[in-house]
């Protein structure tokens, strides 16, 4: 199966260098507490449902082959098991309230999109990010390592958003046509990782030392994520691993954690997990932590992406 | 996997604390002082010069020619027109009595009693008016030019089909209340004086060929005229060199007496005498400005253009000589923005108000760009022209850049650093396109690289050519006639030919043909109209003072509003191509592609306003492709009808012996164009305002500023005189070094692209909005408009809800 898409996104300025277009492909082995992408988790297309928009003015009802909207009461009543997200609603809801997440794109046709914005990239130092979702945990592999190639070859520069959690030989086949990897560090602690990210992180510590040695471009992007890993001991944890391995980071980007996608969850009809009681790190704590990699050597790093 | 992206709000322009502050700017305390004053004073009109025109005319009409008759009346007034000179003012002149007065031009249209009660009692900018000139106008203006303004033989000559057009909306006419012209200075009277403009003057009426040219006593007239306006201005100055000595005699404080002196001293070189210092250079333009502005009354303010080329030898010979520093050079600048924002644009009614609800005036300065010889143009004033925008923020001059791929990053950064800052200024021209733009039409390298955006963004040949724009035509508008066989649903009456009932068309093809015979009719209805206007300015209305100015009207012997300039341009304005666009896309594609509603059904929802008809609202409002997402359906739509409405006004000629050009601009004409049309089939509800410039219709571009550039730069700028694209960001959207080094790469992108102009409005739709509601606390919010900068407590409410509406970029 070809990977879904669930997002392009144009003018991306937060996701590596210059002026960029973020390709975001669904699908996700991790189930980090914090995601703020629910959507970009399941690798099947899902109707994304918002709430507060619909006016229950029974359009779709009318329209869906599956039966899968009633008006019950002058209420909306969706049933998810019904639908199959083949999307002939959408075009029939007057508010905009319905949206399928994930598309079927061929290489060719997201080179194209990709190549659209060429110009601005060229002028910003800028290119193309693939972004997920998981990109380096794809089913079909081939059409990743396709897709980098055909933008290498037209001289557009590539970045991936990874979190590292996935077969070596994966990254390996990409790294001809990969300027950067954009490589999260969440947890060094195993046990933590685990807990919080939903998967053992041996794997991706072992990527990413890997990657140095191979002489990738990395920059090391860590989430700061208030109840989770914004405190000092996790980040000198992971000050220590990067020195110890001789990481080889071009950039350390340290994310300030936001609930924003907080309300994507419902429209999905999943409640967000806030019993960790996630916190919004404050501008004075980033800072700390940007002044403590600092004082480890590292002059490279830089608060958000 | 997490993305956690950056959201930053630190960055926050525009919040009252920091607006109210402005009230306090300038480089010097003289600057705060004096721009205090301009700012705070109620504008008022006038009648001084209707008054002595008016004295004039009874003199001399009947007895002497057009042209001489028109230099007297200049002459007259500035002989005897009320001078001011103003405690610490460095540059001297005003354009009435006092700052922010306005003069009347009677003999252009005269203003009823009525319009004076209405300008006098306006609850937005507002003219005051004395009973005592109430008076005069009733008892003396009137009753002279009541028949005789041009106003009035202009409306009389226009035929019925032209009235009908013109009353529902279908296109608007510039001429009607202002001379013609684009006014901008260009590079001669920093070289020469106005004594030598004189001697080229005898020499070519000494050189007139009475034997071979039947045309030589009409030019021996005209060039009388601008001798007589040589001696006009002359005097002027010579009245300001013995205020000041008189006022320098009577003052005690030795370094304002030192001032005083120098500025007498100032008066006795310029405008007799070419200018020799930085300070006189100013001071002549000034001269220059009012010569050209009280002449007549032509659009655009006789702007000094490409300020920075003219000040730099001059610049550079006083610093060197150690009588300029940077300080008094920019402190200079800042008492031209000062005299600058003294003139409101004379006062006008009716329509014409409508299409510009403002009452900024459009000098438009245009700092970087190349040298004649093609070469890179910033320098040293350019920046202290970036500083001076900064520092004064101020509408009026419009100042902006001119970047070209010569232009050094470090300029293009100071600019976008600017522009961030969220007050409309300065905006950014694509020297590389201008350039391109005039050769096609005809100009040589030379004046090509000369040239500039005045107004808005409409290019010129600067101090060699005539272009006038004539007025705006509502392309949209020329849809729904074809929907309704010409015929106008909201003022119930046939406007255009009969080209079937819309229920009845087959194809998209039988659509768009009645579309292209509607839009070819009302351009040829506008164009005859136009021709014969500029017939009336030829005969009636010399403008003999700009044509000293003018490149090559001495040689010729003719007048810039007949043909004298080297280049001589007629303009009709395109406005909509965003909503034409969309209505047409949602048209082909619902339609006639995929059948999902009848062309009956269609007109129905959209004689309802839509109510009542949501599905098809949301099918050609949401599901439906636009321009402005980088889409070819949609575009490629664009392409076609750009491409119809240039070829069918590009090179049809003027009666100036040039021709007609396109531009792609609004100023404020979209909201009235709305205003006159019922919903459209792209969804746009009746009234709404259509898209304005090149930009997209409101909230049809989702995909972020990349993709509204590219498709923008699928139409053909070079084949036009200008465009016009806003984009709106929020702050948070430019913060930072990367912001800067972001939108610097979006301009040179759209440049590469051959885009011509782009501009940006960096507030959030909260702050507008608060705005809105509270004028008083936002007195100092300056918003873009389109093409120029307002005060946002200036706009009218229908046009202040479109800036708040107008798509936000927001990809934070």
């Amino acid at each position: 199966m070809d990977p879904l898409i669930f997002n392009i996104q144009k003018f991306s300025t937060h996701d590596g260098d210059g002026v960029r277009t973020t390709i975001f492909f669904k699908g996700c082995p991790l189930r980090c507490r914090w995601c703020h992408n629910p959507e970009s988790q399941s690798y099947q297309k899902e109707m994304v449902l918002y709430r507060h928009k619909c006016t229950a003015c029974g359009a779709c009802v009318a329209k869906c082959p599956h039966h899968a909207n009633a008006l019950v009461d002058g209420e909306l009543i969706f049933d998810r098991s019904k639908c199959v997200a083949c999307g002939i609603c959408v075009d029939w809801c007057a508010t905009e309230a319905r949206e399928i997440a994930g598309k079927e794109y061929t290489v060719k046709e997201l080179v194209k999109e990709a190549k659209k914005d060429q110009m601005f990239y060229e002028q910003s130092g800028g290119g193309v990010t693939l972004s997920g979702g998981e990109v380096m945990a794809m089913k079909n592999m081939d059409f990743v390592e396709d897709l980098c190639r055909q933008l290498h070859r037209e001289g557009i520069s590539v970045f991936i958003d990874t979190s590292g959690f996935a077969p070596y030989e994966n990254f390996e086949r990409l790294l001809p046509y990969v300027d950067v990897f954009l490589y999260d560090i969440k947890r060094i602690d195993r046990e933590d990782h685990l807990e919080y990210i939903g998967v053992d992180n041996t794997m991706i510590l072992e990527n990413l030392i890997k990657l140095s040695e191979a002489g990738a471009g990395l920059y090391i992007r860590i989430p700061v994520v208030g109840g989770i890993n914004a405190k000092p001991q996790c980040m000198m944890k992971m000050i220590n691993f990067l020195k110890h391995n001789h990481i080889n980071a071009r950039q350390i980007n340290l994310l300030p954690y936001h609930d924003i996608g907080k309300n994507k969850y419902a429209g999905l009809d999943r409640t967000y997990d806030e019993q960790g009681a996630m916190l919004i790190p404050e501008n004075d704590e980033m800072e700390s932590y940007k002044a403590m990699f600092e004082q480890h050597g590292f002059h490279n790093v830089k608060i958000g992406g | 996997m997490s993305c956690c992206c950056d959201v930053d709000t630190s960055f926050n322009v525009n919040t009252p604390e920091g607006l109210l502050k402005d009230n306090d700017r300038g480089c010097t305390e003289r600057i705060k002082r004096l721009r205090r004053i301009s700012h705070s004073t109620q504008p008022h009109l006038d009648l001084e010069r209707a008054k002595i025109e008016t004295d004039v005319y009874h003199k001399y009409e009947g007895s002497v020619s057009t042209p001489v008759l028109r230099a007297l009346v200049l002459k007259e007034y500035f002989s005897k027109k009320t001078l001011y000179l103003g405690e610490d003012e460095l540059l001297v002149g005003e354009k009435g009595k006092d700052p922010q007065c306005s003069p009347t031009f009677p003999e252009l249209c005269c203003h009823t009693l009525e319009d004076m009660r209405v300008m006098n009692d306006r609850k937005l900018v507002n003219f005051t008016v004395t009973e005592d000139d109430m008076k005069l106008q009733e008892e003396y203006i009137i009753p002279y030019w009541k028949d005789r303004a041009v106003r009035e033989h202009l409306l009389k000559a226009m035929t019925q089909e032209w009235r009908d057009c013109y009353e529902v909306g279908m296109f608007t006419e510039f001429m009607e209340q202002r001379g013609p012209g684009h006014t901008a200075g260009g590079k001669q009277f920093y070289s020469k004086g106005y004594l030598d403009f004189k001697a080229e003057i005898e020499e070519a009426i000494k050189n007139l060929d009475y034997f071979n040219d039947p045309d030589a006593y009409d030019k021996e007239q005209e060039l009388r005229a601008m001798s007589i306006d040589c001696d006009a201005v002359i005097i002027l100055g010579q009245r300001y060199h013995d205020l000041a000595l008189e006022k320098a005699a009577e003052c005690t404080d030795p370094v304002r007496k030192a001032e005083l002196e120098q500025i007498a001293a100032n008066c006795a070189v310029v405008p007799a005498h070419k200018p020799e210092t930085y300070w006189q250079a100013l001071q002549m333009y000034w001269f220059t400005h009012l010569g050209v502005t009280l002449e007549l009354n032509p659009w655009d303010a006789f702007t000094p253009g490409r300020l920075d080329q003219h000040l730099i030898p001059f610049y550079e010979k006083d610093t060197e000589a150690g009588i300029l520093d940077d300080t008094r050079a920019l402190e200079l600048l800042e008492c031209l923005w000062v005299k600058l924002f003294n003139s409101p644009a004379p006062v006008k009614v009716g329509v014409t108000l409508k299409e510009s609800g403002t009452y900024v005036d459009f000098a438009n300065i245009n700092s970087g760009g190349v040298k004649e010889d093609g070469s890179d143009g910033v320098n040293a004033v350019s920046y202290l022209i970036l500083d001076c925008m900064e520092d004064m923020r101020q509408n009026q001059p419009n100042s902006n850049v001119q970047i070209s791929k010569k232009t050094p990053e470090k300029f293009l950064r100071r600019a976008c650093e600017i522009a961030r800052q969220g007050w409309g200024q300065p905006a950014f021209y694509n020297t590389d396109e201008l350039i391109q733009e005039l050769l096609l039409a005809g100009k040589s390298m030379v004046d090509a690289r000369n040239s500039g955006c005045s107004g808005c963004v409409e290019t010129g040949a600067w101090g060699t050519e005539a272009y006038w724009l004539t007025g705006y035509l509502n392309i949209p508008k020329c849809l729904q006639l074809a929907l309704y066989d010409g015929y106008d649903v909201m003022f119930e009456k046939q406007i255009g030919p009969h080209t079937g009932k819309a229920e009845d068309f087959k194809s998209y093809d039988e659509l768009w043909n009645a579309f292209k015979t509607q839009l070819e009719y009302i351009i040829d209805v506008k164009m005859r109209g136009n021709l014969v206007i500029e017939k009336i300015y030829a005969e009636m209305m010399p403008a003999p003072f700009l044509s000293i100015c003018t490149d090559d009207c001495i040689k010729k012997g003719k007048d810039y509003n007949a043909g004298g300039a080297r280049y001589n341009t007629s303009y009709i304005q395109g406005v909509g191509i965003g909503t034409i666009s969309d209505c047409l896309s949602a048209i082909k594609f619902n339609v006639f592609d995929h059948q999902k509603f009848t062309m009956a059904e269609l007109l129905r929802a959209m004689e309802d306003d839509f109510e009542g008809h949501n599905a098809i609202y949301n099918l050609v409002h949401n599901k439906t492709p636009k321009y402005g997402n980088d889409d070819d359906y949609a575009d490629d739509i664009m392409k076609t009808v750009f491409d119809e409405y240039k070829d069918y006004i590009t090179g049809r000629p003027n009666i100036r012996g040039g021709q007609y050009h396109v531009d792609m601009l609004p100023t404020t004409c979209h909201v009235y164009f709305g205003d006159v049309m019922i919903a459209s089939p792209n969804g746009r509800k009746a009234h709404k305002p259509l898209s304005e410039g090149i930009s997209p219709e409101k909230g049809a571009d989702t995909n972020g500023p990349t993709a509204v550039i590219k498709s923008c730069s699928k139409m053909d700028h070079c084949a036009t005189g200008g465009t016009l694209l806003n984009q709106k960001f929020t702050p948070a959207a430019l913060a930072g070094d990367e912001g800067i080094s972001n939108l610097a790469a979006l301009i040179r992108s759209y440049f590469a692209m051959d885009g011509h102009h782009i501009q940006f409005n960096v507030v959030d739709a909260e702050t507008l909005r608060e705005a809105q509601r509270k004028p008083d606390e936002y007195k100092e919010l300056i918003v873009r408009v389109a093409g120029y900068s307002d005060y946002f407590r200036n706009l009218d409410e229908k046009l202040q809800g479109e800036i708040i509406e107008r798509t936000e970029q927001n990809f934070a």
